[in-house]
């Protein structure tokens, strides 16, 4: 391709970065489109075009190495992708990791969403004063049990996560901490027993077996397992996965599976526990998904506020490769770079592409065309994790655990007002009361105002819910939601009017865009919220009512993807419940 | 192709191929509609080669690019026929039955090993081997190419060398695969289909043939010289010798587009009355006797037909300004003046003549070519839905006239280089400007690089020469001086300019007028300069 490209030069640690990425350039020396060493012949076209999908690792490296995106930067990465200069900055304009301006060596994002609140907003008024800092208020980065949490960025390091983060902005080693009795344990069973880096330890634990009885099955075994086991996914839609994987096993080759590790739901932080704390389950339950559905190629998507989740997860994949594990696939760990649109899994597909992570229509849905156009299984993590319970224990003995048609044990992130924030698994059907009291019950007050069940995408639920049991029926039946299983809880003090005015803001922010009714509603929605927790009104308050309701069904009906359908989910019941603060 | 002046494929097909062999040709820039068309034939999937002296923009978005050195294209054609032949890739069902002279090619084609087409063309022989491969084993290619073929002493020769290629492939009269002469104008197709050819009446019909000459000179009733006029080239020859005293130019402007344009204005001085009918008042024109005005595309009713031979119609949306005319209506009564009694000009009624006269068009009534949004000819009856590729009949069981094989020989460029020349001047087009600039001068464009001279950065470091230093280029024609522009799609030893900006640097000052003698192409492509940066 023809490209017209900054004139500004690459700094060396930029050509560095790059090259370490994309390996040492084949052509000639940078700066020129003529091949050495003759001048007489040239490849490119499309093989160089097929490279695409590096274009985010490369502008990762380049955020890292110099601390933002510079001309010189983007164009040396552009060259030897022949990728448009411009098409590549949409892209990395995309991100909220990527800085395409020059604002000085360090960036601190720190969080500011609705579990971390008050000590995020702590912590921003401590650095607010520090010159040497650019400081960024950042949606939720899956530390909620352990506010303020924070993600450094210094010019020549990659992201350091600290929570909870002190003003020496200390990157904080990584927490995998469980707080239930081990005998209870399924998907958690390793967590904080087993040595996450340690592939031995792993097969002490009984790591191995499910991929043993994989192989012993056959994928038509597996898929009948599955399918009796009545496993649905764990990452909000609760699709079931035997039906998903069939699907994508019955359709051409080759094929792809992507493990979704993009954890992005405010509240949610029980993929991270599994990510940095058992990481070789989720290599041996993706080398299993790829022996079912006859993929080749595998991806873990992790979000990029995850360093630690990333590294412990590369490290599982080398190890698990050299030990044979992965023969019948090749696997790739790929880094997000601050996006929750991310999370949606075409979205995703789109930014491992190397392109920005805008969601697509559906039909097609993944299992026909996914990642690079090609039939894709996608799952979320806690699922990949429920692959391996369901193999160990039996397809018919999992589908004994839990209720109804929520069968087996499931992941809630607990954080908020509750004496012991943290990861728990209880079986599908517990009541969110019993939930709350395994957490050490409500702290503050002590007495519940609301619990917002399924974070920013999710329902505020009241005192009178306490009873619901966790399952995917009853929850929907109470019109609520078990979304991602955040579980953020408030007591009676709460003021809640700063609470969904932060989640109306967090999806104006994060909404991609391409479409009009969560680009504009989002954003009208958030004004609206202000207006009612100002008391200057446009008009009544039930013409700001009446708007919020408009809005809430013009994204809910007509927005490409489940951002936009949400959008107006917990402000909705925020508003029915009558929460206190939202109407001033 | 084979006897018909045209390319034999509908653009649709680039679109759907699975090769595309670019062949002296920057069509990214010079024809930048029809690589649109290439480029979703790209993203489709299809491979890519471009073959070209320079690491042109259209080569870099090729898969494969082979930097051949100027004039070298039968070496390597030859070369790559040879490849075919000994790796067994002949289409032997294709050349068996639909083709003649086989053997005698493959004979004149043996001596072209992979080393030794390496040696001539300058191209490794492992890159050769791999284009003959790709293009012998694709199950569909188009091979198209533009003025780095015909701009050559050779032109023909190297036509045929091509053809050779697609015949012993296969590569003709399927649905992508064909042979592509890109056009450098909406319109130059239609100009030869209605007989803007030396020795062609309208319709590709033969002067020579006796029965065709009868069909025109009863409805045009005037009898039709039955031998063939001269070519452009030949023109001017006979216009220095004084046997042509005359000329009557229809939007040319030959005194900056010919090479050797010292001579071509000498010639036009030379003359006893020169006309000139163009939009503009052209170089060409302030050296006339008269100067028509004539009206611009969309002051005029009539028909284009573009390179994929598909006729369409144009309409006349404006009144032309001032005293410009249509060239029908300046035709017309010119004929009068004449003394012929001319009807009043109706651009359908003169179609409708056209269709009378020739086969190719019969069927392409004015509503047809509406209702269809134009027909590819042949089109020979009102129910005939038009052609989209040529010589299908040679895949058919009525093959027809066969089609032969052309052995050529390799002649390298006329303009030798030496210690005295020692760096080959290619010429060429960009993106922002059109041929002699008549027509995009007068625009401003952001990538205009105005005149100047590329020259290779090794070059330029041994020749002392930064970003736009004067430097003067000379060549055993002529000299000049141009603002040097230090190049990185150039090897050492070429040098590149462009051919549109005639009055500030006149390229065809040095070009030479070594010219092809059946076709009169003249050799833009391969003339040898001495360049020195001009001490101020």
């Amino acid at each position: 391709m023809d490209l017209r490209l900054p004139t500004a030069p690459a700094t060396e640690a930029e050509e560095r970065a790059v090259d370490a990425v994309l390996g040492p350039p084949p052509d000639g020396p940078a700066g020129t489109v003529l091949p050495a060493p003759d001048g007489r012949v040239a490849y490119g076209g499309h093989a160089a075009r097929r490279q695409r999908h590096l274009l985010l690792p490369g502008l990762l490296a380049l955020q890292d190495a110099s601390g933002w995106i510079s001309p010189g930067g983007l164009g040396y990465l552009c060259e030897r992708l022949t990728v448009p200069p411009a098409e590549a900055y949409g892209v990395a304009s995309f991100y909220a990791l990527l800085n395409v301006e020059d604002r000085g060596p360090v960036t601190v994002h720190v969080c500011d969403d609705v579990a971390c609140a008050g000590a995020g907003e702590r912590l921003i008024d401590e650095l607010a004063a520090r010159p040497d800092l650019r400081v960024v208020r950042s949606p939720c980065l899956g530390a909620c049990d352990r506010a303020p949490a924070c993600a450094v960025q210094r010019a020549g390091s990659r992201l350091g996560a600290a929570a909870p983060a002190t003003a020496a902005l200390e990157p904080t080693a990584p927490h995998v901490e469980v707080h239930q009795d081990r005998d209870r344990l399924r998907l958690l069973k390793r967590v904080d027993l087993a040595d996450p880096g340690d592939l031995d330890d792993y097969v002490a634990h009984d790591g191995g077996d499910a991929l043993t009885r994989a192989v012993a099955l056959g994928p038509e075994g597996v898929l009948e397992e599955l399918e009796r086991s009545g496993l649905r996914g764990r990452g909000g839609a609760a699709f079931p996965i035997g039906r998903k994987w069939r699907a994508v096993r019955d359709e051409p080759g080759p094929r792809h599976i992507v493990a979704n590790g993009d954890e992005s739901e405010p509240g949610t932080f029980k993929d991270r526990l599994l990510m940095e704390g058992d990481p070789f389950a989720i290599v041996e339950a993706l080398a299993i998904g790829a022996l079912v559905v006859g993929a080749d190629r595998g991806w873990i998507y992790v979000r990029g506020e995850y360093p630690d989740s990333v590294g412990r997860l590369e490290h599982a994949v080398d190890t698990a490769a050299r030990a044979g594990w992965l023969d019948h696939v090749e696997v790739t760990v790929r880094t997000g770079a601050g996006a929750y649109i991310c999370g949606e899994e075409t979205a995703l597909f789109r930014s491992i592409e190397g392109h920005r992570g805008e969601p697509a229509q559906k039909p097609p849905y993944p299992n026909e065309a996914g990642l690079f156009g090609r039939p894709t299984a996608v799952n979320n993590i806690e699922t990949l994790a429920a692959v391996l319970d369901v193999l160990t224990t039996g397809g018919d003995a999992y589908a004994g655990m839990g209720t109804g048609r929520s069968t087996g044990t499931k992941l809630f992130s607990v954080s908020g007002a509750v004496a012991d924030p943290g990861v728990y698994e209880v079986p599908m059907g517990t009541p969110l009361g019993d939930l709350l009291s395994e957490a050490g019950g409500v702290s503050g007050s002590s007495r519940i105002g609301a619990v917002l069940l399924g974070g920013a995408a999710g329902v505020f639920a009241g005192p009178a819910d306490l009873d619901v049991p966790l399952s995917f029926e009853a929850a929907a039946e109470r019109g609520l939601t078990l979304g991602s299983g955040a579980v953020v809880v408030f007591d009676d003090a709460t003021d809640f009017g700063p609470v969904v005015r932060r989640i109306a803001r967090f999806f104006a922010e994060e909404s991609c865009g391409q479409c009009v009714p969560c680009r504009i509603g989002t954003v009208r929605q958030h004004e609206a919220l202000v207006r009612l927790g100002s008391g200057r009104t446009l008009g009544t308050v039930d013409d700001e009512r009446h708007r919020l309701a408009d809005l809430d069904a013009v994204m809910t009906d007509a927005s490409i993807c489940g951002l936009g359908r949400t959008a107006a989910s917990a402000v909705r019941s925020a508003l029915r419940l009558g929460l206190r603060g939202v109407v001033a | 192709m084979f006897g018909a002046g045209g390319g034999t494929s509908s653009y649709r097909e680039i679109e759907e191929t699975d090769l595309v062999l670019l062949w002296g040709s920057n069509a990214r820039e010079a024809h930048p509609i029809f690589f649109h068309h290439l480029l979703k034939g790209v993203r489709r999937g299809a491979r890519l080669v471009t073959i070209d002296p320079r690491r042109t923009t259209s080569a870099q978005w090729a898969d494969l690019w082979l930097g051949i050195d100027v004039g070298s294209d039968i070496a390597l054609a030859n070369t790559m026929g040879r490849e075919i032949i000994h790796a067994g890739l002949v289409n032997r069902d294709f050349v068996d039955r639909a083709t003649t002279g086989y053997d005698d090619y493959a004979a004149s084609v043996d001596e072209w090993t992979l080393e030794h087409g390496a040696a001539v063309t300058g191209v490794p022989a492992e890159a050769i081997r791999e284009v003959a491969h790709a293009y012998a084993t694709a199950e569909t290619a188009q091979l198209c190419w533009t003025l780095g073929i015909t701009e050559h002493h050779n032109a023909t020769d190297n036509v045929l060398a091509l053809i050779n290629l697609s015949l012993l492939t296969g590569h003709i009269g399927r649905w992508g695969s064909g042979l592509v002469p890109v056009r450098g104008q909406n319109n130059v197709q239609g100009g030869g289909d209605m007989g803007a050819l030396p020795n062609k009446l309208p319709g590709f019909q033969d002067v020579a043939d006796h029965d065709a000459r009868a069909r025109f000179e009863e409805v045009w009733d005037a009898p039709i010289p039955p031998k063939p006029g001269r070519h452009l080239t030949l023109m001017y020859e006979a216009m220095e010798e004084g046997e042509l005293r005359a000329l009557y130019v229809v939007g040319e402007n030959p005194v900056q587009s010919e090479a050797d344009s010292g001579r071509i204005i000498r010639i036009m001085e030379g003359l006893d009355h020169l006309v000139v009918q163009d939009l503009f008042l052209t170089a060409t024109a302030e050296l006339a006797e008269v100067v028509l005005p004539a009206a611009g595309w969309g002051e005029a009713e009539g028909t284009f037909t573009s390179s994929e031979r598909r006729v369409q119609r144009v309409r006349a949306a404006l009144e032309p300004p001032g005293d410009a005319r249509d060239d029908m209506s300046i035709i017309t009564d010119l004929a009068r003046a004449l003394g012929h009694d001319w009807p009043d000009p109706d651009a359908e009624a003169v179609w409708d003549e056209l269709r009378r006269l020739s086969p190719l068009h019969r069927g392409m009534r004015y509503d047809r070519l509406d209702a269809l949004g134009g027909i590819q000819w042949p089109c020979p009856d009102e129910d005939h839905p038009g052609t989209p590729f040529l010589h299908g009949r040679l895949w058919t069981d009525d093959v027809g006239r066969p089609a032969p094989f052309h052995a050529v020989e390799h002649a390298p460029p006329r303009d030798e280089l030496t210690g005295d020349y020692p760096i080959r001047l290619t010429t060429g087009r960009r993106l922002d400007s059109y041929n002699t600039g008549v027509q995009t001068g007068r625009y401003a464009s952001p990538r205009r690089i105005g005149a100047s001279i590329d020259v290779a950065v090794a070059d330029a470091d041994r020749l002392d020469i930064e970003d736009g230093d004067r430097v003067r280029v000379t060549s055993r024609r002529g000299s000049i001086v141009v603002p040097a522009r230090r190049a990185d799609d150039l090897r050492p030893g070429l040098a590149f300019m462009s051919i549109h900006f005639p009055d500030e640097a006149d390229v065809n000052a040095l070009t030479i007028d070594a010219w092809d003698p059946k076709s009169g192409t003249a050799e833009f492509k391969a003339t040898a300069v001495r360049i020195e940066r001009e001490h101020a």
